[in-house]
């Protein structure tokens, strides 16, 4: 179910993400931001691409604005999902913010080479986890433009 | 969160942009950062691509970490850049920030699609210019993970 900010609302956000305690957090953080959007949440990677997709339950769902996916994921893992994401011509132009806890460089440079259009490490302390997700948001919506 | 400012490697910025005011109010705005960097002019896409391949002058330059690109360039267009760059096997991994006065649909989603990895407007008022370029160092420089693992 999408959380919806107060008043009308703007951006349509994909949060893929199977940590509940993660995707609570998120919430928080784009709350507090006072940005209009609303925020969907899945939590494995086949999830996602239905969604995407518009499969079964997913077929009134809208085309997120922005995508934040975690690398690793049940059924699909990420990195699947990003390649696809970036390989299909109706949803390459989606920007995708990667968010892993992974500090890998191997998993970094991957992402990187499937298009992910940018890589953030998840802070493992709360309050900076809140301010991470809030400067994303911040950066996505505030100050850049979405196709 | 807090930059590693003991860094000894400094960010390497290639700025692609021909308006020579526009690119030194984001040297300025850049000088300000909390981590190292340094900044690179190309005046026109061929210049570009020539530090990108690393020829003739360039054969010294670093490699950049993160390339900021105009759309509207001499001799080749941002958007030719943008495509080469993500075309290239060995270029395509360093994010690419658009950064244009094109408000024009057709210029963010081709660019998006050509894998831009984010697109920014350029305003024309001077503070709020310099304000894009401080969120975009900011939000790239320090929240970011780079494909170099620098800004680790």
């Amino acid at each position: 179910m999408p959380s919806e900010s107060s008043g009308s609302y703007s951006f349509n956000i994909l949060l893929v993400e199977d940590n509940p305690g993660d995707v609570r957090l998120a919430c928080e953080a784009l709350t507090e931001n006072h940005v209009k959007h609303k925020l969907y949440h899945v939590d494995d990677g086949m999830q996602a691409l239905d969604f995407l997709h518009n499969n079964g339950i997913y077929q009134s769902s809208p085309k997120p604005d922005l995508i934040l996916l975690d690398l690793n994921l049940p059924k699909i893992n990420g990195h699947q999902v990003l390649a696809e994401i970036k390989s299909d011509e109706s949803l390459k132009k989606i920007p995708v913010v990667i968010l892993s806890i992974s500090h890998s460089e191997e998993d970094i440079a991957r992402s990187y080479d499937l298009n992910a259009n940018c890589y953030v490490t998840k802070p493992l302390d709360i309050n900076e986890f809140i301010e991470v997700f809030g400067r994303i948001q911040n950066f996505w919506l505030k100050t850049v433009r979405l196709p | 969160m807090e930059p590693n400012e003991s860094s000894l490697h400094p960010i390497e910025i290639l700025l692609v942009e021909d308006n020579p005011g526009d690119s030194r109010l984001a040297k300025e705005a850049l000088k300000e950062s909390k981590l190292k960097n340094n900044l690179y002019v190309a005046e026109d896409g061929v210049e570009a691509m020539n530090f990108l391949y690393k020829t003739g002058k360039y054969s010294k330059m670093p490699r950049p970490d993160l390339v900021i690109l105009d759309l509207n360039l001499p001799k080749k267009d941002g958007r030719e850049v943008l495509a080469e760059i993500k075309n290239d096997d060995n270029l395509k991994r360093i994010p690419v920030v658009i950064l244009t006065i094109s408000k024009a649909e057709e210029d963010i989603l081709k660019t998006y699609n050509l894998h831009a990895n984010c697109y920014v407007t350029k305003p024309l008022d001077l503070d709020q210019f310099m304000k894009v370029v401080r969120s975009i160092e900011d939000f790239w420089l320090t929240i970011v993970k780079l494909p170099n693992g620098k800004n680790e």
